[in-house]
């Protein structure tokens, strides 16, 4: 039955040859744990996305509750963490992995530097992997604000005074993030909350797809 | 090489409908070493390494239910800001002589800007065919440096950080009932008491003095004797007054 409809999509849309791109690829022995323990630092890739994926997955459910207005931002989550079912555990999970996500990136980028599997002709996906880096950093940057909290308005005044010492264009930048060139409130609420959701996540994307895409066009670099 | 299985699209006679590539992967036996199928052998197994830090991520998330401070409160000044663990680094570097006051610019935005863009210029400078880390001491030299760098001032910023003050400036305070007409409360008002422990007992200097658990004659002692950073005779008024207050503050929920 399943391989009638696939057969019926086959042959309308042609989907092996990308189903072959996306799965249908030899894992070499060198990075498989099966074979060599140590080859397990080969895994940090792999688990960043994983937990990449339960960000995506954990912030969505996060929205449903969250109200980002500066009378309610702090209630919701106070509400979301004390009275709806596994609120907590989802927020939990929330404010862990991006934790974990940032081990794991850096555990990752230790691998592909020390095992020099940036040099040619991976430097591309290096520099792919490098604005991934910077892209999480800003999440949770951005994502620290949201609670609206003591720490959170604080660290986050903190930031926007760093971001507005760059030379010549600092003001801007402080006036885009915060909204204002002196309120740091409801406005920079509302945009953090849309760079959180809406635009790193899109840029984020976009990079893992180029990066994905670069490496089964590469494939993965040779033993040492 | 042949790609796709040659479609016969209607109206276009450009695609040959013959040579059907085969519904069959590779056999892997033609891939050298002890490779195996992506899909779903090495996911499977992938899977597993998933699962046991599966476990891990959801141990901690149990354990250690996210922080939540009090709601944010913009006219706070006493406040000290702390970031996320991860940007302690460069909090710390912004501490020293080097890098702070006039030389902002050096630890907010030199330092960290030559750092990334270093980073992500290393495949361009570090251009040889060599990849063992031993074999090119200069790059893994930088890298180790810029990790033990990095480690260093997170240590110190922890180490120097008061973590039980700032857990109490965070602590969500109970808004306290109570009657301001009251006898008790207007004592209170009219003592030195309010500078230290907030008009509405939500606490400042001095803890809050809601839900204390204690009896009015401990309290009476305190008052006269101190408690921890609280000095001795603290309180200027009458026996009476205090005895009022006292029982006014225990029954202070």
């Amino acid at each position: 039955m399943l391989n009638k409809i696939y057969d019926w999509v086959d042959e309308r849309l042609d989907i092996t040859p990308i189903w072959r791109d996306i799965a249908d690829h030899e894992v070499p022995e060198h990075v498989n744990p099966a074979h060599h323990f140590s080859a397990f630092i080969y895994c940090f890739g792999g688990l960043t996305f994983f937990v990449t994926v339960i960000q995506i997955l954990s912030g969505m459910f996060l929205t449903m509750y969250y109200t980002p207005d500066i009378e309610n931002a702090w209630k919701s989550v106070y509400y979301l963490q004390n009275e709806v079912a596994f609120g907590e555990i989802v927020r939990g999970m929330h404010h862990w992995g991006a934790s974990l996500v940032i081990v794991m990136m850096f555990l990752h980028t230790l691998r592909v530097f020390f095992t020099g599997s940036y040099k040619k002709p991976r430097e591309l996906n290096w520099v792919v992997g490098v604005l991934i880096f910077v892209t999480m950093l800003g999440l949770g940057f951005t994502g620290y604000l949201l609670p609206w909290d003591m720490k959170a308005l604080f660290a986050t005044k903190v930031g926007i005074e760093i971001a507005a010492s760059v030379p010549f264009i600092g003001e801007q930048i402080k006036i885009l993030l915060a909204g204002d060139s002196t309120i740091l409130g409801a406005q920079t609420l509302t945009r953090f909350f849309a760079i959180h959701v809406f635009f790193l996540p899109a840029a984020l994307l976009g990079l893992l797809a180029a990066h994905f895409i670069m490496i089964r066009r590469q494939g993965i670099s040779g033993p040492l | 090489m042949q790609r796709g299985k040659g479609m016969k699209f209607v109206g276009d006679s450009r695609i040959k409908a013959e040579g059907k590539m085969p519904n069959v992967p590779k056999d892997y036996s033609e891939y050298p070493g002890k490779t195996e199928a992506f899909w779903p052998n090495f996911l499977l197994k992938e899977w597993m390494i998933g699962a046991v830090f599966l476990i891990g991520y959801l141990i901690i998330t149990v354990a250690h239910p996210s922080p939540l401070e009090r709601q944010a409160d913009p006219t706070d000044t006493m406040y000290i800001p702390v970031p996320d663990w991860y940007f302690l680094f460069m909090y710390q570097l912004l501490k020293y002589e080097f890098a702070s006051g006039p030389y902002n610019v050096i630890g907010a935005i030199v330092i960290p800007g030559l750092a990334v863009g270093a980073l992500m210029l290393v495949p361009f400078m570090d251009t040889s065919k060599e990849r063992r880390p031993f074999k090119r001491p200069l790059p893994t030299g930088f890298m180790l440096l810029a990790f033990a760098a990095i480690f260093y001032l997170t240590y110190e910023s922890v180490a120097n950080h008061d973590w039980e003050k700032a857990k109490a400036q965070g602590a969500i305070r109970e808004e306290v009932q109570f009657d301001p007409e009251s006898e008790g409360y207007q004592i209170y008002a009219g003592s030195s008491c309010i500078s230290c422990h907030g008009e509405a007992f939500e606490g400042g200097l001095g803890p809050a003095l809601s839900n204390t658990g204690l009896t009015a004659d401990e309290i009476i002692d305190i008052a006269h004797n101190g408690i921890g950073t609280m000095p001795a005779n603290q309180w200027t008024g009458s026996e009476e007054d205090l005895q009022v207050l006292a029982e006014f503050l225990e029954n202070l929920k």
